[in-house]
This record gives C-alpha cells, sequence and structure tokens, in this order.
C-alpha cells in the first residue's frame, strides 16, 4: 500500500476535513452495449454457440444411454473403470451443457439493461397491527384462561407430555445399551484360550518367536451371541520380546517367557492400537498418536492416552497352549469407564 | 508485490490461479510418488558360500562383524546386528530392495537402487544361510498371486498389516520419523520374506501366526489392488488428504471460476 493519498479520492482529507451528512446515490454506471447488441453477426454467433452447447447436451445424455446399454462394469478393475467413466462423462456433459447453455443464453442473448428495485420496510402498518393485537386479546378473554384454573393445568399437561410419545420409544429402541456393566465385563476369563484373529486357531506358546506380533481373540468367539459385540471389547495384541528387554509388568508372572498380551482398545478414545514396532517396543495408535510402550507395562510414553493399555494375564495350558490366567485387571477402552467404576 | 497487485483484478487471473494450482498438485504428487523398487528374484546355491562370504567381508563387515557375529555401534560408528540364523530370506529382502547395505542414517534403513546383482545376492543369501539355520527364500509357487484368495487375504491384511501399511498397502506413518513403506511395488518375494523376518520395526509374522497358504492370500490381495480403484483415481488412497486436496484445490476452484463466469458482463 502507498502512503501518498490522493487528495481526489480520498474522502477523510477533502476540503475542510469533515465527512459530508450524506453521500449521494451514485445511481447505476452507464450501460455498455454488448458488441452483439449492435452487430448481427456477433448476435448471430452468440445463438449459434447457446445451440452449440445444447448440443453437447443432447450428445452427452444420448451417450450416457448408449454406454450404458453398451459398456457394462463387467468383472474387472478395468471394465468397472470404463463403464464409470463412460457414465460419468455422459452424465457431465448432458448436464454442463444445459448449464452452459442456459447461463450463455441470458448473458449473450437476453436483455441486460441494469435495473434497480427498491427496498421496502417488511413491517405491516401500524393499524393492521393495532388490530391483530386486538384480536389476540379478545379471543384471550373469550377463553377465559385466567380465571378458570383447572383447565390452564390440564391444558399445559397435556402439551407438555406429548412429546414423551415420540421421545420414549426413541430412546428406548437404542436397545439393550442400558446395562452399563456390560462394558466392564470382556470374555475373558481364566483359562481361556488365546486364538489367532480371525481364522481361531489356538497359539502354542513355543510356536510364538522372539519380534511375533499376534492379533488375538478368546476362544469360542464365534459361539457368542454377539460375537462383534465381544471381539470389540475382548481383542488383543501380543508380543513376545527378549524377556530382558522387559522392564516392567502391571502384575506379577503376567508375562510368559517374553510373550505379553495388551488390550487392543485404545485407553484415549478406543481406537484399536496394534501399531507395534518390533524394534523399539512401542505400539502406536494411529488415531491420535498415543505411544505406549510394551516393554515397560505399556506405560504412555507419548500422545494423550491417560493410562497403560491393560495387560492380560497369560500362562501356558497342559498342552502347551497359551489361555488367560484371568480377565482383565483394570477396565479396557476410554478412560471414561474407569470412573464409573 | 505492486505489479501483482495491479494485475488481480485483471480477468484472466482466476484461470491463471487454478492452473497454477492444479500445476502444483501435480508437481507435489510427482515429487511424492514412492519410488518403484525393481529387485530380483534369486535362487540360493550351496557353493556360492565361498564366493559370498567374499562379498560379505567387502561389503558387510563393517557394520555386521567380519564373521558375521555383529557389531555394536561405537562412538557414533557404523554398528550391526549379528546376522547368523537369520536365513537367506533375511539376506534376499534386506540386499533385493536396495536396503543393505545401508548408506547413511537416519529414522529408518531406507530402500535404494539395487547394490549388487542377482547372482551376487544369491551367494551373499547362501553365506548367511551357512552360518545358521533360518527361514529360507520362498518359492515360485508360494508367492503365487494366482494361486491365493484375495478375499481371505483381505481379511488377514485388514488384522494385521492395515493398521500400518494402510488398507490397501499405501503404507503410512510411524512414530518418531519411522514409517511404512507402500507396497504397491513390492515383489510378492519380498512381501514373503518381510512377513517371515519382520525387517526394522515391522514385527514377525511366522507360519504359526500366518500359515504359507495363508501369506499367498495376502499377496494375492495386494495384487488385486495394483488394478487401482473401479471408482477411478485413487488419488495415493490415502484418504481424507490426497481427496481433500483435490476437493479444495480442484473442486473449489472450478466453483469460483463458474461463479465468476456467471457473474461477469458478457463483452
Amino acid at each position: 500500500m502507498s502512503t501518498h493519498h490522493d487528495p481526489s479520492t480520498d474522502v477523510t482529507t477533502r476540503g475542510d476535513g469533515a465527512l459530508p451528512e450524506r453521500f449521494d446515490d451514485p445511481g447505476l454506471h452507464e450501460h455498455r452495449a454488448r458488441v452483439g447488441d449492435s452487430d448481427p453477426k456477433a448476435n448471430k454467433r452468440a445463438e449459434r454457440q447457446v445451440v452449440v452447447l445444447f448440443t453437447i447436451s443432447i450428445l452427452g445424455t444420448i451417450g450416457a444411454i448408449v454406454a450404458y446399454a453398451l459398456v457394462p462394469p463387467g468383472e474387472t478393475v478395468g471394465t468397472m473403470r470404463l463403464s464409470n467413466l463412460l457414465l460419468g462423462l455422459g452424465l457431465f456433459l448432458g448436464l454442463a451443457g444445459i448449464g452452459l447453455a442456459a447461463v450463455h443464453w441470458a448473458k449473450a442473448l437476453m436483455n441486460d439493461h441494469e435495473r434497480a428495485e427498491d427496498r421496502h420496510p417488511t413491517a405491516s402498518s401500524d393499524s393492521v397491527r393495532v388490530k391483530a393485537v386486538e384480536a389476540l386479546r379478545e379471543g384471550a378473554k373469550d377463553s377465559a384462561i385466567g380465571r378458570r384454573g383447572v383447565l390452564k393445568g390440564a391444558m399445559v399437561t397435556s402439551l407438555a407430555l406429548f412429546p414423551l410419545a415420540i421421545a420414549v420409544p426413541l430412546v428406548g429402541n437404542l436397545g439393550g445399551g442400558w446395562d452399563v456393566s456390560q462394558s466392564k465385563r470382556t470374555m475373558w476369563r481364566r483359562g481361556t484360550r488365546l486364538t489367532i484373529d480371525p481364522s481361531g486357531r489356538p497359539i502354542k506358546a513355543s510356536d510364538v518367536t522372539i519380534g511375533s506380533a499376534f492379533h488375538v481373540i478368546p476362544e469360542g468367539l464365534e459361539e457368542t451371541e454377539h460375537p462383534l459385540n465381544e471381539k470389540a471389547k475382548a481383542v488383543v495384541l501380543m508380543v513376545r520380546m527378549d524377556p530382558r528387554d522387559i522392564k516392567s509388568e502391571q502384575g506379577e508372572g503376567w508375562s510368559y517367557d517374553g510373550i505379553l498380551a495388551f488390550s487392543k482398545i485404545c485407553t484415549h478414545v478406543g481406537c484399536p492400537v496394534a501399531l507395534y514396532e518390533q524394534q523399539t517396543h512401542h505400539i502406536l495408535c494411529p488415531c491420535h498418536q498415543s505411544t505406549f510402550d510394551a516393554a515397560d507395562g505399556a506405560k504412555v510414553v507419548f500422545g494423550p492416552a491417560h493410562r497403560p493399555l491393560p495387560q492380560l494375564p497369560i500362562t501356558v495350558d497342559d498342552e502347551g497352549y497359551l489361555v488367560a490366567q484371568s480377565g482383565f485387571d483394570s477396565p479396557i477402552g476410554p478412560s471414561f469407564w474407569e470412573r464409573l467404576t | 508485490m505492486k505489479a501483482l497487485a495491479a494485475r488481480r483484478h485483471h480477468r484472466s487471473a482466476p484461470v491463471v490461479l487454478l492452473l497454477l494450482a492444479l500445476l502444483l498438485t501435480g508437481a507435489v504428487y510427482a515429487i511424492a510418488q514412492p519410488a518403484s523398487a525393481d529387485a530380483a528374484q534369486a535362487a540360493a546355491s550351496e557353493s556360492d558360500v565361498a564366493a559370498g562370504q567374499k562379498l560379505f567381508q567387502a561389503n558387510c563387515a563393517t557394520c555386521h562383524g567380519v564373521s558375521a557375529e555383529g557389531r555394536e555401534a561405537v562412538d557414533g560408528g557404523a554398528g550391526g546386528p549379528s546376522l547368523i540364523g537369520v536365513g537367506a530370506a533375511a539376506v534376499d529382502f534386506q540386499v533385493g530392495t536396495g536396503r543393505m547395505p545401508a548408506q547413511m542414517n537416519g529414522a529408518q534403513i531406507q530402500a535404494k537402487p539395487v547394490q549388487f546383482d542377482d547372482e551376487q545376492i544369491a551367494q551373499l543369501a547362501a553365506y548367511v544361510a551357512s552360518l545358521g539355520a533360518g527361514p529360507s527364500i520362498p518359492s515360485e509357487e508360494q508367492v503365487d498371486p494366482s494361486k491365493g484368495d484375495a478375499a481371505n487375504g483381505m481379511a488377514l491384511f485388514r488384522t494385521n498389516c492395515a493398521m500400518c501399511h494402510n488398507a490397501v498397502g499405501a503404507g503410512g506413518a510411524l512414530s518418531q520419523g519411522k514409517w511404512a513403506p507402500a507396497l504397491t511395488d513390492t515383489t510378492p518375494t519380498h512381501i514373503y520374506e518381510a512377513m517371515l523376518t519382520g525387517p526394522q520395526s515391522m514385527p514377525v509374522f511366522n507360519d504359526a501366526n500366518i500359515t504359507p497358504d495363508e501369506k499367498r492370500d495376502i499377496i494375492a490381495y495386494l495384487d488385486e489392488q495394483r488394478d487401482g480403484s473401479p471408482g477411478g483415481l485413487t488419488l495415493g488412497s490415502l484418504g481424507p488428504v490426497g481427496e481433500g486436496l483435490w476437493a479444495w484445490v480442484v473442486g473449489i476452484g472450478l466453483l469460483i471460476g463458474a461463479s465468476v463466469w456467471i457473474g461477469a458482463k458478457s463483452s
């Protein structure tokens, strides 16, 4: 911006420095004729352009129908893509042609003289307003609402109660989610086998090599009434590291020979946290970058989570398969549930 | 700036700006596209052990020790883990994708142009495999995408891989500057070897966790993704970032252009 003021355009420095009382309405600026207004050839050309645009639309629509009939989506990605492309192009040309033609028609061929429309107050006239207030007052007097107390009470009660007819079924249909304690328990019990997600194969401790990450579901998950609900709570990430790397655990003897199992539900807002980096033993949550140190009792080392991922105490059964010693010791998932206990 | 300010009301300014934005988008995409990792498969042969040892001592011993016993990093110098028992698969993956020999320190070792030819990689793999038992290089049949079940592969990929490598294998960020690379150009053999050996941050997925057949299913699923998306451009399959960029720059740009055109007087 220039600091040099031009006195002819700068209102504040004009004359004695005072603002004028009112700015005059500058009115519409001078009408500038289009080429097509004086030159019939240009007018004809604009008309042809509009016709061409409408023709493009017609061809696009026909093209879309032809493409639908002749180029089915088929079985491969290539044919689906071609079918989508042709249908989309046809639709685009069909609609864009109409839109462009309409705008071009209005701009180049229709009357383009500027017009001003004054704004008027929207309120009704004073006499009409006085009459309306009078009618309302008369109605209230006629109903005698001020005197008949029981009638007034009945009316207010019925009006206040009616929304319940909609609200109660609406809230009631939210399902069986009213038993809050459901969210505190998972499927894990003493002796529940750890199995591979999604195949459900049980896991032998000897099969878990150092550096491994297993995604684990409890045995019998598919036989439950709501497998997905149970899975959402019970999923576990199981890793194995050199036992000498383990700095701490959430409970004495909760791991087995370097094999550790943690809830896969982030304690921040419940995202599945499973990005395990086997060299640093960090478990990273992809949603908000909460990072847990699997070698140090899943302690939070970075990010917004407030408490460690609950550790699942594990051991092996007689056949060498990994089983849970018990359920989770602390609530899984967002820390909200912890406050309810 | 004055010249720019004078021209910003020019009638072609919106069009010029839109073209510049498109050009920028294209340039950013071209730069951000991952370089293709050209890798070749090698078949190990025991007669190559001696040749592999020579190659190893010339190229790898600085970090991994003269007999691959590993070496601690001292005073900022190079150090590397022991390679006894890592198997031929680890060598074929690390050298075959150009990650080894490593050229510089950083958050993680990067894939780069391969330094050795197929025969040399096979000799190195044979030497390291001779040091101790470890996973071997998978056969052609084990990694053949046409023999795998892509639907089952998707279920396995979603459970075990997608959190780091993205739902279609486009790659993603890890902590502290590390990242999970895109799998779009990785050969089936290298995908198999990576699952088997767990390079760098990646955990190991041994044959008890993901069976050889299931590994082939995953390869089949990733192979399907290479045909692209039936919906059209994938925009990198990175979700809201790529799609949002297009919607805001191209989509809103076109809307602005259209409203400027509709509002302008016909000449």
